[in-house]
């Protein structure tokens, strides 16, 4: 599907391949600024924040939830968790959860990482329950590290979208956003952080700074602003003059079909 | 689980015996340490230095009623579950892990409401170990306000989730901003994995060390297994790398391969194709899986080496061969 959206967008140019989950990759990597500290989870957060390393963010650096700070991720041996051993190989320096976390909220990092399994119009995520929280119809995994990176730093979320992810309301805030929008989250006392952007297989999109409602900030290549509406569940404001993204560059593909060469995040 | 006062907090350490001696033990004996009902605390985190053995004989003792507590909770919270040995898990997040998927059991269990998981942020969880630790009843913290997990926890929204132990918000009389207070967790019992210590628990952590220092700390009795017991002098040769020291443990049990088929850093890997198999046994029907799971790796066993040969020496020798990589070039 995204091999058409891309052919439709560059009918003269070379034209590359690549999975939904590449694109999310590799735009979520282009958000990243040199010098920054991303918070990453394993998985398209971890392959965005390298992929940004290698390219043109050479000093950013990673920390892992399970206390690892500057971690050196070998190609073809992404970890399965960011908890394990393998995470720490060639780190710059591996403290307690309790520490990283505190380093988080002392304000030593920029940028949260992370997916989820619902989102709203105001960024708020759910990774708990499907379903009513008192006889859900599933139970989820939870938070994790989650709540709290949302809480205290400014976020970017990948996430496929499609209509049963982005809904009018989450069932249950697990990681929050912007709460009920305009100045809620402050006032509930998260004076810090936020959401900053959501990639997405479709385009990318931002907050509105007064309603810190969900708005279009660009659109991918062969997508059209009632196609975006069409996989959101609440009203999503595409502005007259949305720009598009450039297509997914060959070396930008390269690098992380050399670090996971299996396509285990990348399928 | 109401929270201990200070008093008793201390009185319950001053009754304890925290001389230097030998605490070298059996995994059958140092399970009596725990009762049914006490609330556990595991040290670790998802699929790293789980201390496996001594949940395999917590569950071949057939203890039950035990509160949970941990960091992140993988295999091992299906298997508190599934035996019956807790049906009230605290923690922050609750699978086999990402590349499984969600947990059937974990499913299973919660969504038939037969089993509590109770939900907090990850840095609530370590606050409040080390809110234990410190000796005080709260920690201040700056997340999980305005999120549905606080309202769980604190009642406000949904369902109580935790009868006693219920987080609340303050106004900070330095500041006037608002702070959520998270409560202490004082462990009745710890039970952590270490790569060695020496005869009387004085503990040596390689790699990450997750909450473990906190949770030692914050128990009022300390089971440890390790890889290996060690001299008193190879502990005193580097005396920076020990982590718990030998006061706040009670007994010592060295179980080779004590995480298994979790990791244990430095020296073997998870054992995935073991833990692949347990979510294909567990996949189809939950219960009915782990209960075969739990007969042939929990209950057949005639001991713990037997346990490891029914996982298998190719396993075994493959987790050990990726594990033991970490310092190589």
């Amino acid at each position: 599907m995204t091999t058409e959206r891309a052919r439709a967008g560059h009918a003269l140019a070379p034209v590359p391949c690549y999975t939904g989950s590449e694109l999310l990759a590799v735009m979520s990597a282009r958000l990243l600024k040199d010098g920054q500290t991303v918070f990453a989870g394993v998985g398209i957060p971890l392959l965005a924040a390298i992929l940004a390393q290698k390219t043109h963010a050479p000093g950013l650096t990673i920390l892992f939830e399970g206390g690892v700070i500057g971690p050196f991720v070998e190609a073809g041996k992404l970890p399965p968790s960011t908890n394990e051993q393998r995470c720490t190989r060639r780190a710059n320096m591996l403290v307690s959860i309790t520490e990283v976390l505190l380093m988080l909220q002392r304000g030593y990092v920029d940028v949260g990482f992370m997916g989820g399994a619902q989102i709203d119009r105001f960024g708020n995520l759910n990774s708990s329950f499907i379903g009513d929280p008192a006889d859900p119809k599933i139970r989820l995994p939870g938070t994790g590290g989650g709540n709290d990176i949302a809480s205290l730093a400014d976020m970017i979320v990948a996430m496929k979208h499609e209509k049963r992810r982005f809904v009018e309301k989450v069932d249950f805030i697990t990681s929050p956003g912007f709460l009920d929008g305009s100045k809620t989250r402050a006032e509930r006392g998260l004076p810090a952080g936020g959401m900053f952007r959501v990639v997405t297989d479709l385009g990318i999109l931002g907050f509105d700074p007064d309603s810190r409602a969900m708005t279009v900030v660009a659109l991918h290549p062969g997508v059209s602003a009632a196609a975006i509406q069409a996989n959101t569940g609440f009203e999503l404001p595409v502005p007259a003059d949305v720009p598009t993204t450039e297509v997914p560059t060959p070396q930008e593909l390269a690098i992380l079909r050399e670090l996971d060469p299996a396509q285990l995040y990348t399928a | 689980m109401a929270p201990l006062s200070y008093s008793d907090l201390r009185q319950r350490t001053r009754e304890r015996d925290r001389s230097l001696r030998n605490k070298v033990t059996t995994l059958e004996d140092a399970v009596r340490l725990v009762q049914n009902g006490d609330h556990l605390a595991v040290g670790g985190c998802t699929a790293s230095r789980t201390p496996f053995a001594l949940i395999w004989a917590l569950v071949r003792a057939q203890k039950q009623d035990l509160t949970v507590s941990r960091s992140i909770t993988s295999t091992e919270g299906d298997i508190f579950y599934a035996s019956g040995l807790s049906r009230h898990i605290i923690t922050s997040w609750f699978s086999q892990g990402i590349v499984w998927g969600v947990s059937k059991v974990m499913r299973a269990y919660t969504e038939s409401k037969r089993a509590r998981f109770e939900e907090w942020s990850h840095m609530a969880m370590g606050l409040r170990y080390r809110a234990g630790a410190m000796g005080v009843p709260f920690m201040p913290m700056r997340s999980m306000l305005g999120s549905d997990v606080l309202g769980r926890v604190s009642g406000d929204t949904g369902p109580a989730d935790a009868a006693f132990a219920a987080a609340k918000t303050m106004e900070c009389p330095f500041t006037g901003e608002t702070l959520l207070l998270v409560p202490a967790l004082n462990p009745d019992v710890a039970i952590i994995h270490v790569q060695r210590c020496d005869a009387y628990g004085n503990a040596q952590l390689d790699g990450l060390t997750f909450m473990d220092i906190d949770i030692a700390m914050a128990a009022n009795r300390v089971i440890l297994t390790t890889e290996r017991v060690v001299s008193n002098e190879q502990i005193r040769r580097h005396p920076d790398q020990t982590k718990i020291g030998f006061f706040t443990v009670d007994a010592v049990v060295e179980v080779p391969f004590g995480c298994a088929p979790h990791e244990c850093y430095g020296l073997y890997e998870p054992f995935y194709s073991h833990m692949d198999l347990y979510a294909q046994m567990t996949a189809r029907d939950p219960e009915a899986g782990a209960a075969a799971y739990l007969e042939r790796f929990y209950h057949e066993p005639k001991d713990w080496a037997d346990y490891l040969s029914r996982i298998g020496m190719a396993e075994l020798l493959d987790a050990q061969r990726r594990g033991s990589g970490i310092y190589d070039d």
